[in-house]
């Protein structure tokens, strides 16, 4: 499939129409979606309404948007009216959202075309698909392996070239880790850029809705278009959507790029080579590497696993049988909740439910959950001192490429560590990317992540650029 | 009581398993000393925010109540709360 930028070009010249596209989209689903399983819901007369509609406006001389006529997929956690909304969970199937979720609203404003929703762990719980209820997605580039998750469908979606961008949400490595196991652009942007309106809560204090792309260009255009301060959302930036595609050229010349060791300690070798490979095209770009070690790093999967669940439990109460989603009928109504939730959460979900819960208890409340808030701070302090050192931070995504089906889901600890290089991030609340680079085991992609202070979006779009040229993707 | 979930016996083991196996790995920063430090519970400070006091519109009451798994004379209807009166 073509670029994103592409597209809208060819659609906003007339050389291609945003119907044309839609149905080039909906082919290409419907070839693969039985098989991958990366669509939950294909909306296939709103898209072709939505591309008339893009296609109409192009006929009447206007200059649609950066995204004219582009087919996007949409993560299942984001509410879009009147389309089945169900974040992978038995607790909301059949649910109709009554209003749109902010990205919605501004992909379509942008002149993009929503084909429906993907498929995730439920509520966004997992690193592989595989707590989705509704079974799991396979990995385009091996049907044996995990796309990784929460955002699998999405990432899935991009890889098997089904649309050419998508959104996820990204609470402790939901969009970069399957990133990194689909050879994608993923990017977890600074909390608070993008609107979190009418994007189911997991943890408030770290989602973050963000861009998949198979171009550096394209995801920062997504980004571009989705950023931005909504009213709606109170804890979204004052400020407008940066510019960012106008930078992605801005090369690393002059950078001081640092590798945190924490950030690759532990991976496969095959992840660590293309690390290393990505961090010598960056000094061949003009960059100074320096070497960092940020221990406090160590600590941010205990304290993710206590502060996620804790937020996880408090939000999931409102999954309670009374106002929309599933009920199961019982004689009272603490009853009918116990019922409803008992039968409509999966494994994970409940366990982490239950380990927020415990977390936040009078008795282990200071043990805990405090501790973990604590030990936030103490991470937000290390970034900050990092980044005086070096403008930039590097490390791997995920410790491997693609696992294989099965091989983690008994043991929640090993599920877990799939995400122990991009959780601090999200604690830090500083935006990051993972960016393609090489391939390892069975000729399998490995990501590499980029990190950067708040709101610095622009500089890592123009490093994970010059990593996307160096890999052989001018 | 708080998590509203019952759970078999099967269920209650493998979980008890679980949840420990992910304490023990917690016990790392139970165990640290962190006087002084204070708690983050958000990465930016948030501080509250206010829009201003205008009118606007929302959803419809039918709207929402159309979602739900049972509703009543415009409100949403569950099972009985109260024991029935002696």
């Amino acid at each position: 499939m073509r670029s994103a930028a592409a597209i809208a070009r060819d659609v906003q010249s007339g050389a291609s129409t945003a119907v044309a596209e839609t149905t080039l989209s909906l082919e290409a689903i419907r070839a693969h979606n039985e098989a991958l399983n990366v669509f939950l819901f294909v909306d296939e007369v709103g898209a072709l309404e939505a591309a008339r509609r893009v296609d109409e406006r192009v006929a009447a001389g206007d200059n649609v948007g950066p995204l004219a006529g582009v087919p996007i997929a949409l993560k299942d956690n984001m509410c879009q009216v009147g389309v089945p909304t169900t974040a992978g969970s038995r607790i909301l199937e059949g649910w109709l959202p009554p209003y749109n979720a902010t990205v919605i609203d501004r992909v379509v404003a942008a002149g993009a075309v929503p084909m429906g929703k993907t498929n995730m762990d439920e509520f966004a719980m997992g690193s592989s698909t595989e707590t989705s209820a509704y079974g799991p997605t396979r990995n385009p580039l091996d049907p044996s392996r995990v796309p990784g998750g929460s955002s699998g469908g999405s990432a899935a979606a991009v890889a098997d070239d089904m649309t050419p961008i998508s959104l996820g949400s990204d609470t402790g490595g939901s969009i970069r880790q399957p990133a990194a196991l689909c050879g994608l652009v993923g990017v977890k942007p600074t909390y608070g850029l993008v609107s979190r309106y009418g994007l189911i809560a997991f943890a408030s204090s770290l989602d973050q809705i963000g861009p998949f792309a198979k171009t550096v260009t394209d995801a920062a255009m997504l980004l571009e278009a989705i950023a931005g301060h909504d009213l709606m959302d109170s804890t979204s930036l004052p400020e407008p959507s940066p510019s960012l595609v106008a930078h992605v050229d801005d090369g690393v010349a002059g950078k001081t790029i640092g590798l945190v060791r924490e950030l690759y300690e532990g991976a496969d070798d095959d992840v660590i080579a293309s690390l290393k490979r990505a961090v010598e095209s960056l000094r061949d770009a003009g960059a100074t590497i320096v070497e960092l070690s940020i221990p406090e790093i160590r600590l941010g999967l205990s304290a993710y696993y206590l502060i996620a669940p804790a937020e996880a439990s408090s939000n999931l109460a409102r999954y309670d049988g009374v106002r929309y989603g599933l009920r199961v009928d019982a004689e009272d109504v603490a009853a009918m909740n116990e019922a409803t939730r008992t039968a409509g959460f999966g494994a994970e979900v409940k366990r982490r439910i239950m380990l927020g819960t415990y977390a936040l208890s009078a008795g282990y409340y200071d043990a805990y959950y405090g501790q973990a808030l604590k030990v936030r701070t103490q991470m937000i302090d290390a970034f900050r001192r990092a980044y005086q050192e070096a403008d930039v931070l590097i490390g791997a995504t995920a410790p491997s490429v693609a696992f294989k089906f099965g091989e983690k889901t008994d043991d929640p600890l090993a599920m877990y560590l799939s995400d122990v290089f991009t959780i601090p991030t999200n604690l830090a609340g500083d935006p990051a990317i993972s960016i393609p680079f090489g391939a390892g085991e069975g000729g399998l992609p490995v990501g590499v992540q980029l990190l950067g202070p708040g709101r610095s979006e622009a500089q890592l779009f123009a490093a994970s650029r010059v990593l996307e040229v160096a890999d052989g993707r001018p | 009581m708080l998590a509203r979930l019952s759970l078999s016996d099967a269920e209650l083991d493998q979980y008890t398993e679980q949840l420990g196996q992910i304490l023990e790995h917690a016990n790392d920063i139970a165990a640290l000393n962190l006087d002084g430090v204070a708690p983050t519970a958000h990465p930016f400070g948030l501080i509250n925010v206010v829009r201003d006091d205008v009118l606007r519109e929302s959803l419809s009451r039918d709207a929402v109540l159309d979602m739900a798994p049972d509703a009543q004379d415009g409100r949403f209807a569950v099972p009985r709360i109260m024991g029935e009166a002696p």
